[in-house]
């Protein structure tokens, strides 16, 4: 029984990365390779205001110095920082008004990827700003936003109208001293989002973006910062592919949430760089720094992700619970395959008074992968009568893989309550043979079990993006299971 | 003032590690003593990592909460020779869970103490005594275990140990004997300089053995010490250990024991860490389960208060199939005390049918006190049913309320939930004498009432009473 | 013996017990009926001195004294017992323990001389056989593993125990079988005397067929709304609440 089904889990997981093609567009590169120069040749490429360039070289001397860390529980061949193109950019630098003007090509890709921006333009109501090789290249929906206040643009077009706004928020979260990702990322991020919701203002649609790698050996270094003013809402969903390469692609990308007085913000990702091939060659480098800030009183901000894609994963969206009365949320599923490794979770500092948090983390390792949560739970001194539940499952597909739990609790008062819970095991025979006897084949059983088994995390994810995610956990597992 | 005092950390470090390297040197041949070429090479091995590594510190994952620095002196003194071998221990010293009829054995500052014989063997031919004395009478068993089962090269502490051992614990279990009378362990530290002791145990049970063992450590003044002691205990086949320490030392006392236990198929181990009182603890236990089939039970309680510091450091590896672990630790912080979990289970490729439990609950009784816990799994393999949780919280409101609503005034109530928060762990001890025991101890403690200061010859307590009454079990 | 006077209590901003009055004399059997979240629960939380509950206004007076400032424990020793709606669990502390450690702490305050473990243990028995609890609950801990009406019972057997002067008992029949019913009616009626009341806060009239109450109230969105004999919960039982909601509109 086991064995069968070892066998046909194994089977379904040889079919193949549906996302992997690749756009043949010409591209705007940097010439390979990082020095002051290309910071230069970036910020000069960009037409950004001076304080930037700047702000690009402090990280990028900052960056130097640094080491990359070692801590996380993945392992890959160095990286060698000089044998990659940090900007490239599509050539044909889009300037639309609508969207019968972009480039056919582009939109045959994104509709390949499975977003139809028309269609979602008309029917599902979400703004679209794709990203592809860290160049904004369309943002839908724009004028109806405005009318409202809300600015939801590229990163660079905002330096452009906005530079007051980025100057005041950028890097107050994800300082470019971070983190040596942080540090590359600040120094040479090529554009991304920026959205800014007034007062008062409850932005009416879910405002998207879509980021790909296209070119050979560029690296991805994006941006974004959201700004929730008081009493505003917004839900952001984000969602990323990759062509098929056999080369390892960089991905460094920060994002930072500000959230003010009463303000709520939901931040939703879809994660699925391409992994690499099964025998672990090629495949997204992801190392992401996200964080939130609950800046005043009664804020809230969660994170939802559905992790499946990337070779390597390395990214813990945190929260820093600053104002009193304020909520943090995770909720995460990944899924790791054939020679995947993900090392993520979460990070919730509280420091304001009846401050809340819930972590929900779901971990599903197949092939020969390895899947790690590490989360930090933190109570400072003054973080009085606040609360912290986690909940952080592992569940394993087939003998080679592996499931890690690393919880870091750290308690210093003593009115708040830190519970945490985790269980690993592997897939129930009882719920597979189950499914069996009903005639489901395993393959579909597998997704079946899966999907109900991440429900909890699914459940948190706008509707036009869990249907897609549904989706993608079971082709995941196409490509992951025994 | 003797306490190093450098800025910098790392050359702090430095200082005292070079102080000890030159204590080595210059006692080399006293520490020799009469140990075996295969004991000397071990030893030197383990001085070279020890000279090349130093003491751990702050930047190693396992060390983050818990820093030694303060621990550092250039006036410890070390006795490389004893002065303790021959003296009535009771004249000195009566240790609150003496009254089990046990074999008791003394070690004064490290030293084996004993009236008789420092090295005793049984009608049973179980051997019992001074670890030292077993370097000359049972060289084959000593060099074939000693060294076998602790990391000696992968850890500062263990290394140093390894390079200072003189005396300890040797405890030799044949084959099919069950001991038939609990061991009891009495480490005291008595002295008028501040001392530094590295006491090394080896405990041996052999295939379907039994034995009982209660390690108590406990300071006799409030001078100040740093004990670092390592422990090698293995498990043959099918053998059962039930294992015991009980801490309760001074406000100047530095106590860091490793305890490293072997499994082979089919063994049960239950292992109990109880620290009532000291300083500065730290305790690590470090479990291999080497084969089929084995149970190990892993249990801890930790009461401290005042600026008491605690830190638990528990390691499984779930080396073969069809093991089983269990751990629950927990621990109650007040005034400004603070407290370290760190329990890692790892779980190997080959080790199907697994299970293994981690559990770590915590209450803080002020603001002031602190404590991280990090609660690991690892694990390769997929038939394991594998959990661990952790929770820091206070006690339950609403039952403090109930008991209230019933007449118990608010501090006897709380007491009342401490100790039942504390019995779970309490419970688990399987001899019902030192259960019983304990249990007073345990009540005793956090009623305020036992301090060092109950055993000790010169009874300066310095701290009142919190409240007295009687609790009914 | 209990004075309530326009009492208003919130709970974290809202407003649950608006202007209530009540008063409990000596050798009185009350009950409080009224549909759920009227506020019954709260102001046996207030009697009992529940801290999470704000006083707006008002007084509570039991025995003379101003009831609102003293803690709980205290009101307890001086004979208020609450029987919970909601029993706590409290994991480890055994029964025993628990109500002997209460019992020797009222001693305390009577300035009586404590029992001894086997003193105690007699008084338990005995109480047990009166109320015809045959469960062996010494050993176990407090409410733990306990079934609804287990926690009930236990609840009356406390009661047994501390002899209150002043007893309330919040829907302590609610989720009872007959024959656990009739254990909690028995206990309430055994110790009915002369010199000490009981509040018994009930959703059905089932129970008041055993203990006879002297008067029975409406309370209603927090204020008691009409008060009768005993007939006033039979006409309850056949109408409803809606009839109170009907005939409070009227006027
Ligand atoms: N701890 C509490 N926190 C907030 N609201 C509460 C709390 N307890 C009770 N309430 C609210 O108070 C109202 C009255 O509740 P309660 O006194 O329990 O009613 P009853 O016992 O009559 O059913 C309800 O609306 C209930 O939701
Ligand atoms: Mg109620």
């Amino acid at each position: 029984m086991q064995n069968n089904n070892n066998k046909l889990i194994n089977k379904v997981t040889q079919s193949d990365y549906k996302y992997g093609f690749y756009t043949d567009i010409e591209t705007d590169k940097a010439p390979k390779g990082l020095t002051e120069d290309t910071i230069r040749f970036i910020w000069e490429k960009k037409n950004e205001p001076d304080f930037m360039l700047d702000f690009r070289l402090k990280a990028f001397r900052h960056w130097q110095k640094m080491k990359e860390p070692t801590w996380a529980h993945i392992q890959y061949n160095p990286i060698d920082y000089q044998d990659i193109i940090y900007y490239a950019a599509p050539r044909k630098k889009p300037q639309y008004e609508n969207m019968n003007q972009v480039d056919p090509e582009l939109l045959e890709t994104f509709n390949k990827l499975g977003i139809p921006l028309e269609e979602q333009k008309q029917l599902a109501g979400v703004a679209v700003d794709a990203v592809m090789d860290s160049t904004s290249v369309t943002t839908t929906y724009k004028k109806a936003l405005s009318e409202k206040g809300i600015i939801f643009s590229s990163f660079s077009e905002a330096l452009q109208n906005h530079p007051e706004l980025l100057q005041k928020y950028m890097a107050t979260v994800v300082p470019y001293t971070d983190n040596f990702f942080a540090a590359l990322n600040s120094a040479v991020f090529s554009d991304g989002s920026f959205v800014y919701i007034p007062k008062g203002v409850r932005c009416p649609i879910e405002l998207s973006t879509y980021f790909r790698i296209n070119a050979a050996n560029t690296g991805q270094f994006e941006r974004t910062l959201i700004v929730a003013e008081e009493g505003s809402y917004v839900s952001y969903l984000e969602g990323c592919t990759a062509p098929m390469r056999s080369e390892n692609q960089l991905h460094a990308a920060i994002v930072e949430i500000v959230a003010h007085k009463n303000a709520e913000v939901k931040y939703s990702t879809v994660q699925n760089w391409w992994p690499g091939d099964k025998k672990g060659k090629g495949g997204v480098f992801n190392f992401v720094t996200k964080r939130g800030i609950c800046k005043e009183d009664n804020a809230k901000i969660s994170w939802t992700q559905v992790e499946t894609g990337s070779a390597i994963t390395w990214k813990y969206p945190s929260l820093i619970l600053k104002g009193n009365n304020t909520t943090g949320e995770f909720f995460s599923v990944a899924v790791t395959n054939n020679m995947q490794q993900a090392d993520t979770g979460t990070k919730m500092i509280h420091s304001g008074k009846n401050s809340r948090s819930t972590i929900i983390s779901k971990g599903i390792s197949a092939g020969k992968s390895n899947n790690s949560y590490r989360g930090l739970v933190k109570m400072s001194k003054e973080a009085t009568n606040s609360r912290n539940y986690s909940q952080c499952d592992s569940l394993l597909l087939g003998n080679k893989s592996g499931a890690h739990t690393f919880p870091y609790i750290d308690v210093q008062n003593k009115s708040s309550i830190v519970e945490h819970e985790a269980t690993t095991s592997k897939i129930s025979e009882d719920q597979l043979f189950y499914c069996l006897q009903r005639g489901i084949d395993v393959e579909n059983a597998i997704g079946l079990i899966v999907n109900g088994y991440a429900k909890d995390v699914l459940n948190k994810l706008p509707m036009e993006f869990a249907v897609e995610a549904q989706k993608l956990l079971s082709v995941s597992l196409e490509r992951s299971i025994g | 003032m003797t306490e190093l005092n450098h800025n910098n950390n790392s050359l702090k470090h430095d200082v005292f590690k070079n102080i000890l390297v030159g204590l080595y040197e210059k006692n080399h041949d006293k520490i020799i003593g009469n140990s075996s070429v295969i004991i000397q090479k071990l030893r030197q091995k383990a001085f070279e990592h020890f000279k090349q590594n130093g003491f751990p510190d702050k930047k190693m994952e396992s060390w983050r909460f818990t820093n030694p620095e303060p621990l550092f002196r250039d006036d410890y003194h070390i006795d490389f020779e004893s002065k303790f071998r021959k003296i009535d221990v009771s004249k000195i010293f009566t240790c609150d869970v003496y009254d089990l009829d046990t074999y008791c054995i003394t070690l004064i500052n490290g030293w084996f103490a004993y009236q008789n014989s420092p090295l005793s063997r049984l009608k049973d031919g179980t051997v019992i005594g001074s670890l030292y004395k077993a370097m000359e009478i049972y060289p084959d068993i000593v060099e074939k275990y000693l060294g076998s089962v602790a990391k000696i090269n992968e850890q500062g502490l263990v290394s140093l140990n390894t390079a200072f051992m003189q005396d300890g614990l040797f405890i030799y279990v044949p084959d099919n004997v069950k001991v038939e009378k609990p061991v009891q362990v009495i480490n005291i530290v008595d002295s008028d300089k501040p001392v530094f002791i590295q006491p090394r145990n080896l405990i041996i049970t052999g295939k379907n053995s039994n034995l009982t063992l209660v390690h108590c450590d406990h300071s006799l003044t409030h001078n100040i010490s740093f004990t670092n002691t390592v422990s090698e205990v293995v498990l043959h086949e099918n053998a059962f250990i039930d294992h015991y320490k009980v801490q309760n030392k001074g406000r100047n006392s530095a106590l860091l024991t490793s305890l490293f236990f072997l499994q082979e198929k089919n063994s049960i181990l239950a292992n109990n860490v109880i620290t009532l009182n000291g300083g500065f603890t730290r305790n690590q236990v470090d479990l291999s389960l080497t084969d089929e089939n084995c149970t190990a039970d892993l249990n801890g309680l930790y009461l401290m208060d005042r600026n008491q510091h605690v830190d638990n450091q528990v390691f499984v590896d779930h080396a073969a199939s069809n093991s089983r672990s269990n751990q629950l630790y927990k621990g109650i912080l007040d005034d400004q005390a603070s407290g370290v979990f760190y329990g890692k289970v790892l779980v190997g490729r080959n080790s199907q049918n697994t299970k293994a439990f981690q559990n770590n609950k915590n209450i803080l009784l002020t603001d002031e006190t602190k404590i991280n816990t990090q609660p690991f799994l690892e694990i390769y393999a997929d038939d394991v049913k594998c959990s661990h949780g952790a929770t820091v919280g206070q006690l339950d409101t609403d039952a403090l309320f109930y008991m209230r609503s019933r007449g118990i005034c608010e501090r006897t109530a709380k007491q009342m939930l401490m100790y039942a928060f504390a019995g779970e762990v309490v419970k688990k001890i399987s001899i019902e004498p030192l259960r019983d025991n304990i249990t007073k101890l345990v009540e005793k403690r956090l009623k305020g009432e036992l301090s060092i200061c109950d055993q000790c010859i010169l009874n300066c307590s310095s701290r009142e009473p919190r409240f007295i009454q009687n609790i009914l079990d | 013996m209990l004075t309530i006077k326009n009492l208003s209590v919130s709970v974290e901003g809202k407003l649950i017990l608006k202007g209530l009055n009540l008063e409990v004399k000596e050798g009185e059997v009350h009950a409080i009926m009224g549909p759920n979240g009227s506020g019954k629960s709260t102001l046996a939380s207030v009697i009992s001195g529940r801290n999470y509950l704000t006083i707006e206004q008002g007084e509570v007076t039991y025995m003379g004294k101003n009831l609102l400032e003293i803690p709980p424990e205290v009101r307890s020793k001086e004979g208020i017992f609450l029987g919970f709606q909601y029993p706590v669990e409290i994991p480890g502390v055994s029964i025993t323990n628990f109500m002997r450690t209460a019992i020797n702490e009222k001693r305390k305050h009577l300035e009586l001389k404590p029992l001894s473990g086997a003193e105690f243990l007699k008084l338990m028995e005995e109480k047990q056989k009166i109320l015809k609890i045959q469960s062996k609950l010494t050993n176990r801990s407090v409410n733990e593993g306990f079934s609804g009406g287990e926690k009930k019972k236990n609840e009356i057997f406390q009661m047994a125990l501390l002899e209150p002067k002043l007893a309330i008992l919040d829907e302590t029949d609610s989720g009872l079988d007959i024959d656990a019913l009739k254990v909690v009616a028995n206990g309430v009626n055994l110790l009915r005397r002369k010199d000490n009341a009981t509040v018994v806060i009930t959703h059905y009239q089932r129970l008041l067929d055993y203990v006879i109450p002297d008067f029975v109230h409406v309370l209603f969105d927090g204020m008691i709304v009409k008060s009768g004999g005993k007939e006033l919960a039979l006409e309850l039982e056949e109408k409803g609440y809606n009839w109170i909601k009907e005939s409070l509109k009227k006027t």
